[in-house]
């Protein structure tokens, strides 16, 4: 036990010892989280709107005054042909160009129908899909308004009773999160990656450090069995993971308010095995390496897979089946979920049951991999 | 210029002997490309969904089928009481649930209106709204078709083109991203140690005392990365073309230009990292945990740029990565030449330029 003291005070002194690192593992992590967490929204806003009037009557000024009422739509441009519209879309000035055609207000009055054109700069998909429901949405509104205003009571006895529309309305809930505030969604989320990637990298670098300078050649020659160096190897990183867990949910509480609904005895219980995991995965990539810079590569050939594949930014169920099978594996994403369960939705241990008991497996194996690795010879 | 050559070997050397980083050099890229290509996407699929009956009756078990047999939605329960909602979006599984009001078609054929409400678990808002929306168009449409034979008056009926993307394939948007992504850190990392590498060993002192000027040891260090990031870049490209049938319309030679530029310019940031770091271990750290979920998050790659904040809207202005991805887009996806995107490659040269000029100037002559 004494052994092990020691060298959890020698890697303590080696952290605080270097004031170039200090920075980065705790002012780093937290600026990242305080800026990054607003960046993070699927919100379509401020769409660069632009539209071509042929018509030029009042209907049609109408109808374009409706857009620059919307809150969705903020840069109105109006362009006196497709031409420069289009270019303009090319250079990527405007997003969604409305071209209304001429004898709108005519057609609408004789013809009873008429038909606008809608061009949207569809490279971002999703996007381009919600910026064509709020286009839809503004132009039904409008043609409701000029039915009600166009037909007179005497059409509507006309058309007679049973030729009323019927109408099935559906009323959206959004539990949980009512205002669908992506910050409560992401504050959680960019939280566990800051933990993960500090851990990982520091433990990963950690042994093949030593290799690299030839001092793990000393270690290797005191009687300090295999567990007691991988145990005060890991120590204090677990503690800078769990320090680090402790300022960031107190500045998702105070900074960005994200509701703490669930337990937080829970949040520290799985984030204490989850470190466990990563912690295990570092030790494992560094036994393995022989220089700093092939540790660093792996390490962060598998936190980009980690980040992208844990359902944290895009949904894991959007997936196809073998990438959602690859994501099992994945420790990062039982931790977002849990986070996010826990947090937000206030699940309780039963709800969690599952992830724990994967996490935990995987911190089994992956430290017992890490202890079977390091080798004392060479 | 001999003594410049000899010193460019020298690091070509060092690069080619060791085998192991070069295999994770080149392995890395394509196994990441293809995972994210096929991977990352926000399009609706198979969302797990849970129905509320109340009423029972052929309408609600019209719609149920509509919306399970899309390929969005798949049923997974039916539930009797509202307090099972709870207890199943606790669970995580299911992402929505629909509850059908009392007497559905009864109201329906008798007063016109019908009630059904869309219950989504939010803490994921973009699926949350994704799904709402998605629920609703199918509801819409068996609405119209009830309602088919029925005449009525005034109606404007927008025309929705969408251009350069015409199946709204969430790949157009992700592909260049990961491009850039994979470009920019791989070749930041490489050269990030380059300097560092050699104070840590000591071998610092040795170039110090030959006659290299300090830019003739940054552009040095430079060169030899540029012609593996090249491949790399050629290998991701070809990748992205070939197995995501990315399009090219507009210019392959102007591609590879660009992406020249970009290189340079990661690999000259990556020097400039390496300059004002001490220990591999800073640098390193740097390169990862700064870039890393800057470039993700503020670039465009993921997240659209003009939904973000004002002040994240300015500083994503000065993250390389951000023009690079306008180019991608603009040259694959748009078909514009250079008439276009001469402003964003201007300022990714202007960026190139500063890297080289500020890490030649911090490159130190002395040890201290």
């Amino acid at each position: 036990m004494k052994t092990i003291g020691y060298i959890i005070q020698k890697e303590f002194k080696q952290i605080f010892r270097n004031k170039a690192m200090l920075p980065i593992i705790f002012v780093l992590p937290i600026i990242q989280l305080i800026i990054l967490s607003n960046a993070a929204t699927f919100e379509v806003k401020n769409i660069a709107f632009s539209y071509i009037d042929h018509d030029k009557t009042s209907f049609s000024k109408e109808l374009v005054d409706k857009f620059s009422a919307s809150t969705f739509f903020n840069v109105i441009t109006e362009f006196p042909s497709e031409k420069v519209a289009s270019s303009a879309m090319l250079e990527g000035e405007v997003d969604v160009i409305l071209e209304i055609p001429q004898y709108f207000e005519r057609d609408l009055l004789k013809n009873k129908k008429t038909n606008l054109s809608v061009i949207i700069n569809a490279i971002d998909g999703a996007a381009a899909g919600v910026e064509n429901v709020y286009i839809n949405q503004i132009v039904r509104n409008f043609n409701k308004n000029v039915q009600t205003d166009l037909m007179q009571p005497s059409a509507l006895t006309a058309i007679g009773e049973k030729d009323i529309p019927k109408n099935i309305i559906s009323i959206p809930s959004f539990w949980y999160n009512k205002t669908l505030n992506y910050k409560t969604f992401m504050v959680p989320g960019i939280l566990v990656i800051l933990v993960t990637m500090i851990t990982l990298f520091l433990s990963g670098m950690n042994i093949v450090r030593e290799k690299e300078i030839g001092t793990l050649e000393q270690m290797n020659v005191t009687p300090i069995k295999k567990y007691q160096f991988i145990i005060g190897k890991l120590f204090p990183f677990w503690v800078l993971g769990m320090v680090l867990l402790t300022v960031g949910l107190i500045i998702a509480r105070v900074l960005f308010n994200v509701p703490m609904v669930g337990s937080l005895a829970l949040m520290y219980l799985y984030t204490s095995v989850y470190i466990l995991v990563i912690l295990g995965i570092g030790l494992f990539i560094s036994n393995f390496t022989d220089t700093q810079q092939q540790a660093m590569f792996i390490a962060w050939f598998f936190v980009v897979i980690f980040i992208l594949m844990s359902g944290l930014f895009t949904p894991i169920e959007s997936m196809p089946q073998w990438a959602q099978f690859l994501t099992e594996f994945n420790p990062v994403k039982y931790y977002v979920e849990v986070m996010r369960m826990v947090m937000l939705k206030g699940s309780s241990f039963i709800d969690i049951l599952p992830q724990f008991i994967k996490t935990s497996i995987y911190a089994i194996i992956m430290n017992g991999l890490a202890v079977w690795s390091y080798k004392k010879t060479n | 210029m001999k003594r410049f050559i000899g010193f460019i070997k020298k690091e070509f050397y060092h690069i080619f002997r060791d085998k192991r980083t070069l295999f994770i050099l080149f392995g890395m890229p394509i196994v990441q490309i293809l995972l994210f290509g096929f991977a990352i996407t926000n399009e609706i699929n198979n969302v797990d969904i849970a129905v509320f009956d109340k009423s029972k009756d052929v309408d609600t078990q019209k719609i149920i089928n509509k919306i399970s047999s899309s390929k969005y939605f798949s049923l997974k329960q039916m539930i009797e009481n509202e307090a099972e909602i709870e207890a199943i979006f606790k669970k995580g599984k299911v992402k929505a649930v629909l509850v059908f009001e009392k007497d559905f078609s009864k109201n329906l054929t008798k007063e016109n209106n019908a009630t059904v409400q869309i219950i989504t678990d939010a803490t994921d808002p973009n699926t949350a709204n994704n799904i709402t929306n998605f629920i609703s168009s199918i509801i819409q449409k068996y609405q119209q078709e009830i309602n088919k034979g029925l005449k009525i008056p005034y109606q404007i009926i927008p025309e929705t083109r969408m251009v350069f993307n015409q199946e709204l394939k969430s790949v157009f948007m992700f592909v260049p991203g990961v491009m850039t992504i994979i470009l920019m850190l791989v070749s930041a990392m490489m050269t990030s140690i380059s300097i560092t590498k050699e104070k840590e060993l000591g071998t610092m002192e040795i170039l110090l005392v030959s006659p290299l000027k300090p830019f003739q040891v940054i552009i040095g260090k430079v060169v030899p990365y540029i012609f593996l990031s090249i491949i790399n870049a050629v290998v991701i490209i070809l990748l992205s073309i070939f197995i995501f049938n990315m399009p090219v319309q507009g210019s392959l030679f102007l591609l590879g230009a660009e992406s020249i530029l970009f290189i340079i310019n990661a690999l000259s940031l990556g020097i400039l990292i390496s300059t004002i770091s001490e220990t591999q271990q800073t640098a390193m750290m740097i390169s990862l945990m700064g870039l890393l979920l800057p470039v993700i998050l503020l670039s465009g790659f993921i997240f659209p740029i003009s939904s973000m904040p004002n002040i994240l809207q300015v500083i994503s202005n000065v993250i390389p990565a951000t023009w690079y991805i306008i180019i991608l887009k603009s040259i694959m996806l748009k078909g514009i030449g250079l008439t276009f995107i001469w402003k964003e490659t201007l300022i990714l040269l202007g960026m190139t330029v500063f890297f080289i000029m500020l890490s030649i100037k911090k490159y130190k002559i002395r040890l201290e």
